[in-house]
């Protein structure tokens, strides 16, 4: 298993729940697509995946459970990546980015050289090294934020609505990204098209609880439920 | 969420919070100068202003160490003020020296500058008090009915709406950065202090740059709504006159206030 949660609760400091009896356990190479209406809880369960958050119960990232001695070895296995690239990309140019994670772990700089170019090779974005990920577009911001925890050479991506704001083009090349990416992948969405294409599981939420979790053929076509809780078949 | 943080402004019914912000406004700046005015170590008359004030406190139901607390804050400001003790005249109290150059502490010098540490504090108190029984759109109503002008009022405005989104956007950095702050488990981590404050320095350079170009966007939306800095819309003011209540609270202030400085001046 590469990602264990049993019954994780969690509420906000003025008493709102955000989280209920959540679990899930996500297989080695498994990609999953965590879909639900704003406010049911996508977000807040993923900033629980580093440790970000932490609420009752027990989180294991590949065998590694989660508590305040093991988050700087946790913060390597899940590789977040926020909704916002602005907020990922905070260096003046990509390779510094890219390099952050790894130098923060004290690699050598011939590793971290390494690292960063193999990172940057995965998602296509090789020739960006030298770029100020200021000036890069919103595609192509996304790619380099995934690049900037690949090179921590993470056990799980986790990806906050990673399609939000693309344009046709550069949603495709993420998808197609998503979809090569040998990788076990947790990934919120409204994007119902893409689930259905690259997401062979699904995770229904809906205010702080899961509602349904299985195959995305199955559910895709249960219109009823889907409707129930805000979402659309594509 | 940070909302809850940083609001000031406390929920609650009474009399004070129900006084017209205006009066408000007015009796907390006359508080603040009479401060001033009062001569140094007036120890009596500083004591009974922060008599009065915690009283005020408690009418506002915010209990008896909620400004003075809160007031701390202006202390490293006050402490700017340290070089007094050493450079006005007086009975000298003690000495020591600086490198090769001697400083010598005198008893005016300190009574000085305890002033002035005591009204920094008393005057934040008040402002504290002021904020937290009035609302933010109360405030800036006043401040317009008392001829501030609009520019500096739309100023404070867009500080306070922007604050929270300027917070947010720090924490999502700061979280952004949490996340990749890893270890691994043959190396040491954490990199350079040289190293870290680089990376720190470019966020605070991002956070700024991100609030120029949303300026730039809030601005744009102004226009596009009509806003025109020449002439800025003509101020809805749908209030009431000043009520008996508002009258008597005010007047019974400045007389409160008179009596302060005739004691601190015996």
């Amino acid at each position: 298993m590469t990602l264990t949660i049993n019954t994780l609760n969690f509420s906000y400091p003025d008493n709102h729940i955000a989280l209920k009896n959540i679990s899930l356990q996500i297989r080695r190479g498994e990609k999953v697509a965590l879909v639900g209406p704003n406010g049911a809880g996508k977000s807040t369960l993923l900033l629980h995946l580093n440790g970000l958050l932490m609420g009752h119960g027990e989180i294991q990232v590949a065998g590694l459970p989660i508590n305040k001695a093991n988050l700087p070895l946790i913060r390597a296995k899940t590789g977040l990546v926020f909704q916002n690239p602005d907020d990922q990309l905070f260096s003046p140019t990509v390779f510094e980015d890219v390099a952050f994670g790894p130098l923060h772990m004290g690699l050598p700089e011939k590793e971290v050289r390494a690292r960063v170019q193999q990172a940057l090779a995965q998602v296509g974005m090789s020739h960006y090294v030298n770029r100020m990920s200021y000036h890069l577009s919103v595609g192509e911001k996304k790619r380099i934020a995934i690049a900037t925890v690949l090179s921590m050479d993470p056990e799980i991506l986790v990806l906050d609505e990673p399609s939000a704001g693309l344009d046709p083009r550069a949603r495709r090349n993420l998808m197609t990204l998503l979809h090569d990416l040998p990788l076990t992948m947790l990934v919120s969405t409204h994007d119902m098209a893409m689930v259905r294409e690259i997401f062979p599981r699904m995770i229904i939420m809906d205010r702080g609880q899961i509602i349904a979790d299985g195959a995305t053929t199955v559910l895709m076509n249960d219109t009823a439920l889907l409707e129930a809780h805000g979402l659309e078949r594509p | 969420m940070h909302f809850h943080y940083l609001d000031r402004y406390q929920h609650k019914h009474s009399a004070i919070h129900n006084l017209d912000p205006r009066l408000k406004m007015v009796v907390t700046l006359l508080f603040i100068i009479s401060n001033l005015l009062l001569p140094d170590g007036a120890w009596g008359a500083f004591l009974l202003a922060w008599g009065g004030l915690l009283c005020i406190s408690l009418m506002a139901l915010l209990g008896i160490t909620y400004t003075a607390t809160r007031a701390m804050i202006v202390l490293p400001f006050a402490l700017t003020a340290v070089t007094i003790i050493f450079t006005i005249p007086g009975q000298p109290i003690f000495s020591f020296n600086l490198s090769s150059y001697p400083l010598i502490a005198t008893d005016n010098g300190l009574i000085r500058f305890g002033s002035i540490v005591i009204r920094s504090w008393l005057s934040m108190q008040m402002a504290i008090l002021l904020t937290a029984t009035t609302s933010f759109p109360d405030l800036t109503y006043a401040l317009r009915s008392l001829y501030v002008p609009q520019t500096i009022i739309d100023i404070i405005s867009f500080m306070y709406r922007y604050l929270f989104v300027l917070t947010d956007e720090a924490t999502r950095l700061l979280r952004a950065r949490e996340s990749r702050m890893a270890r691994h488990s043959t190396y040491r981590s954490g990199g350079s202090i040289l190293w870290q404050a680089r990376v720190a320095g470019h966020m605070v350079g991002q956070l700024f740059l991100r609030s120029y170009e949303r300026a730039d966007r809030v601005y744009g939306a102004m226009l596009a709504r009509g806003y025109n800095s020449e002439q800025p819309p003509p101020a809805l003011i749908p209030r009431s006159a000043l009520r008996f209540q508002d009258w008597v609270s005010g007047a019974l202030a400045v007389v409160i206030l008179f009596l302060l400085q005739i004691i601190g001046r015996f």
